[in-house]
């Protein structure tokens, strides 16, 4: 194997999300509904009851619309990852898995590959939304900051596939989307500084800023907060950095086809 | 390719036992079994979708335990469900399977025209391969097999879903593709009728390989007067 045929490899997945992404492109658009009615709908009535102070990354006063952006753009991630891991395992990309597992490359390679590919579908999202928000919200973060955030989105990407992955690979009663949406997206996300600091749930519960503290998706969005407004947020990256080299290790060291619906339904 | 003792156990029952044969070289070779006789479970052994749990299999000098990635360079798969992108195009399904294989862009596109016209789907390359039917969509998957010249072609019931005049139409393609291009086939059915005498015919019934010869010898052998006939007599005895 040289590394052309690696190089091929890699930029055909690349190329075949991107085409899927293309071609559903109505779907893709539809996600998005999602976190433009947190921004446009959740954020209006709860602009008045949650006012955010002086925080960093932001270095004055910022409407409650602004806040919550990072944290949708971690939103679309993190159902982007889930809804994409279980199609990997469970329906509509099984066909491609199969593909994919029996080509010549390693496949740790591969499962990344496929990963990284995912991701780069759930950032082009983003983008979407962010610019929507720019021009439909008025949510400015500095012109840079687009650039700075990419990175970061395929962090977050890569650590929230990866989670997906292990997740739809070994936790059986969680085939299903609405199981994950149950378990997974929404203690994740609630349980983060997505939609409040995290200063005002110290205030009431103690116990629960722990639990926020302890969610890598916390680190991620604060990550992400940090890098869209051009400050660099060493712990937060560390820590998502930490997780993702975690999690991938798991994911695809521990990928178990017999565990899928890659051979029919008799193996799973 | 050679299989020497493969065993697989599924959460402690036996799915494959003892498994050994060696696939001839450019040969048509019908592997025959009812449902659960353990024929998915060795195809997922051949394309290393499942691990090997006993036993080797070996193509040429080459171990697809030790050598994983100079073994799959040479197999081709069409598996029994579908495994094409339904939202793609024929012509991007297919460069898909060629970058998994490490081929540029240019020998791939070049490849793909090759195989699209060696199967008559030329004019079907830019559709999406959801418009076309059943047996369009199989000849699209063996176009896709066989993208990287594989020496061995591995189709696990391809003809699963396809009416009568598909099914034979399919099979006459893929013999003609083994007299042709000196490929090892290795076709997995449960129906006998896809089964030509001369082929040689692989007997599988509950995890154990029952035969491997010539259906004609086979039959002679046993003393059948047809394929269904022998076949009844063999499961029949392994039961006893």
């Amino acid at each position: 194997m040289t590394l052309r045929d690696f190089w091929y490899c890699f930029m055909g997945v690349q190329k075949r999300e991107w085409l899927r992404f293309w071609q559903q492109r109505t779907r893709f658009a539809s996600a998005l509904v999602r976190p433009l009615l947190w921004l446009v709908v959740f954020a209006a009535g709860f602009r008045m009851v949650l006012g955010v102070s002086i925080l960093p990354p932001y270095v004055t006063y910022i409407t409650y619309e602004t806040y919550i952006v990072p944290g949708l753009c971690g939103m679309i991630i993190l159902f982007n990852s889930m809804q994409g891991a279980l199609s990997m395992v469970y329906d509509r990309e099984l066909g491609s898995m199969r593909v994919l597992l029996t080509s010549p490359l390693p496949r740790p390679f591969l499962l990344f590959t496929k990963l990284l590919a995912m991701g780069s579908v759930s950032v082009i999202q983003v983008y979407v939304f962010l610019l929507i928000a720019r021009w439909g919200i008025g949510v400015r973060p500095p012109l840079e900051g687009y650039l700075a955030v990419l990175p970061a989105l395929l962090l977050a990407s890569l650590m929230l596939g990866a989670l997906g992955l292990l997740i739809a690979t070994w936790v059986k009663q969680l085939e299903n989307f609405a199981g994950v949406m149950n378990f997974v997206i929404f203690p994740m996300f609630f349980l983060s500084s997505a939609l409040y600091p995290l200063w005002r749930m110290q205030e009431s519960s103690p116990w629960i800023y722990q639990v926020c503290l302890l969610n890598p998706f916390t680190h991620a969005v604060e990550m992400l907060r940090f890098a869209l407004y051009l400050q660099w947020n060493g712990e937060a990256t560390a820590i998502t950095l930490g997780v993702t080299l975690a999690l991938s290790t798991l994911a695809i060291g521990g990928f178990r086809p017999q565990r899928t619906r890659l051979l029919g339904a008799h193996l799973s | 390719m050679e299989a020497l003792g493969i065993g697989y156990r599924y959460r402690r029952q036996p799915v494959l036992q003892e498994v050994s044969f060696t696939l001839a070289s450019g040969r048509f070779h019908a592997l025959l079994g009812p449902n659960g006789a353990g024929k998915s479970t060795l195809f997922g052994l051949m394309t290393r979708l499942l691990a090997l749990q006993q036993g080797e299999l070996r193509l040429g000098e080459r171990s697809l335990r030790r050598q994983p990635a100079a073994v799959m360079r040479h197999i081709g798969a069409v598996f029994q469900q579908n495994a094409l992108d339904l939202d793609l195009s024929v012509s991007q399904n297919l460069l898909y399977h060629a970058a998994l294989h490490g081929m540029s862009p240019r020998e791939a596109r070049l490849r793909c025209g090759e195989e699209l016209e060696r199967q008559r789907l030329t004019e079907h390359a830019r559709i999406p391969v959801r418009r076309l039917n059943g047996g369009h969509r199989r000849r699209v998957e063996i176009a896709r097999a066989m993208l990287h010249n594989p020496a061995l072609l591995l189709l696990d019931e391809p003809t699963a879903g396809l009416d009568l005049d598909s099914r034979a139409a399919l099979a006459t393609h893929v013999r003609q593709l083994c007299r042709e291009r000196q490929v090892t086939v290795l076709w997995a059915t449960h129906l006998i009728e896809e089964i030509a005498p001369e082929d040689q015919v692989l007997v599988l019934h509950r995890g154990q390989l029952l035969a491997d010869e010539p259906g004609d010898a086979l039959c002679r052998r046993h003393g059948g007067i047809s394929l269904t006939d022998t076949f009844n007599t063999l499961t029949r005895e392994a039961l006893a």
